[in-house]
């Protein structure tokens, strides 16, 4: 570990991988800390993308990298009706449901190949700051603190981000804005293979929902998420993913539990700061809609690179000119389906499940010539104009 | 003051995002929690997915 690189990347998940790469192809000296002993474990996701997402990113996907295609997905709505998208109609929604423990680690093997340097079970616990900028951060690595120097810093260090922190960031996510997650990797359980499915209704996952990502043959994620503000003792989000799973999979096998805390607010009001980009969750950048975020995080790590590499050659590292990466990212395609699918999040979660219901049915015989989660929104607009007044407000994302 | 039941905690860092106070840290499999600047607004309490932390009298 050198004392001095172009870029320090804060993080080895899928967004700093992509930004650590990126930076070393364009020949700067980098370095990943990630403070896990090992990349890629413990896995904190449902795993799913979508597959035009990921590919934008590659011409092929490793075969090691996927769990199991999707070509179809259900929406099961609290009264029990299914809203089915077969793959003549899942159109955009066709994807993938990753195997993150291989996908993490190669993302970062290439980073290392390219260039990076990477080391594991090394942690930031302080930033260097110098006339308020950053200059580089304090690791902590084997009982040792080191200072290491760099032109800029990349924070990729997800959802409980204390880098930008520790640079006067605030990045706390507020209770009502989080939603608190849990999911068994399980066995042994009759699924439909390559159908992803979906549960919703404040019954029984309240401002969340329930999904069951297939990982294999009678194997899937099976996880909840409810809103933070809903949970609480006797009530929690393992308590309701309990409850779903004794009732619809008695006879499966547990094999892996995961808990964690996904965002749903709005990034952060500005995700630069003079030598300091943050990407990824820890920008908060994660689907406040649906919660992913792999996409996102693998977005803003490749644009943050990018951005950082040029700056770093212009020699002005200033938050004046690393703006060009908040400005792109929230003028791209992401951007504006995060600020949207907020806006849809506001809506959605304040439904009563006798709504859900009336909405689902009214979409459960459409039949869609392509699906993606707009062209959804767009019927049940279409459909249910006197159902939902606030729905209203949605139109604008849509002419 | 905030106690972390370390057998049911799952170290996931969900009560680390919404510390205001950022009197949380997850360090591999250990999260500690600095009294001294905890607030008790007890939002980590509320989040965690699994009800690994908990309010105790100062005594315990």
């Amino acid at each position: 570990m050198k004392s001095e690189y172009d870029v320090l990347v804060i993080g080895g998940g899928p967004g700093g991988a992509l930004a650590a790469k990126t930076c070393a192809e364009e020949g700067l000296s980098v370095c990943i800390v990630e403070k896990r002993p090992a990349i890629g474990a413990p896995v904190r996701c449902a795993e799913g993308i979508g597959e035009d997402l990921i590919g934008e990113f590659f011409d092929e996907l490793n075969p090691k990298w996927i769990s199991a295609k999707i070509n179809g997905a259900k929406i099961i709505a609290p009264d029990g009706n299914c809203f089915y998208l077969n793959p003549e109609m899942a159109g955009n929604e066709v994807g993938y449901v990753l195997d993150r423990k291989f996908f993490d680690r190669d993302l970062v093997w290439q980073a290392v190949e390219a260039g990076a340097e990477c080391y594991v079970k090394a942690r930031a616990v302080e930033a260097i700051m110098e006339d308020g900028a950053v200059k580089g951060a304090i690791i902590e690595y084997f009982g040792e603190r080191k200072e290491i120097r760099a032109k800029v810093v990349i924070a990729a260090d997800g959802v409980e981000s204390k880098f930008a922190c520790y640079c006067g960031v605030d990045t706390t996510v507020p209770l009502r804005e989080i939603e608190t997650c849990a999911q068994y990797l399980m066995t042994d359980i009759d699924i439909e293979p390559g159908v992803t499915v979906f549960y919703v209704g404040r019954e029984i996952s309240p401002e969340g929902y329930i999904w069951i990502f297939p990982k294999g043959d009678r194997t899937a994620n099976v996880g909840i998420g409810i809103s933070g503000t809903e949970s609480k003792d006797g009530s929690r989000a393992k308590d309701y993913l309990d409850k779903f799973v004794s009732k619809n999979f008695p006879e499966g096998k547990t094999i892996e539990l995961i808990v964690g805390g996904v965002s749903v607010c709005e990034p952060l009001e500005c995700t630069v700061a003079d030598n300091l980009i943050i990407i990824g969750d820890a920008a908060r950048l994660s689907d406040p809609l649906t919660g992913g975020g792999i996409y996102n995080a693998m977005y803003t790590g490749r644009l943050a690179g990018q951005v950082a590499s040029e700056c770093i050659a212009s020699t002005d590292c200033s938050k004046e000119a690393l703006m060009k990466y908040d400005t792109i990212w929230r003028s791209s395609r992401l951007g504006k389906a995060l600020e949207r699918n907020y806006q849809i999040k506001e809506i959605f979660v304040k439904l009563s499940d006798k709504q859900l219901n009336s909405i689902l049915d009214s979409v459960s015989n459409l039949v869609m010539k392509e699906f993606s989660t707009l062209t959804l929104i767009k019927e049940i607009i279409k459909l249910n104009p006197r159902l939902i007044k606030e729905l209203s407000g949605l139109k604008k994302y849509f002419e | 003051m905030i106690k972390v039941r370390r057998e049911v905690c799952g170290y996931c860092g969900a009560c680390v995002s919404v510390c205001p106070e950022k009197a949380i840290e997850l360090i591999d499999a250990y999260l500690s929690v600095d009294n001294n600047i905890c607030r008790h607004c007890k939002i980590c309490v509320r989040v965690c997915p699994l009800g690994a932390l908990e309010e105790v009298s100062d005594e315990e």
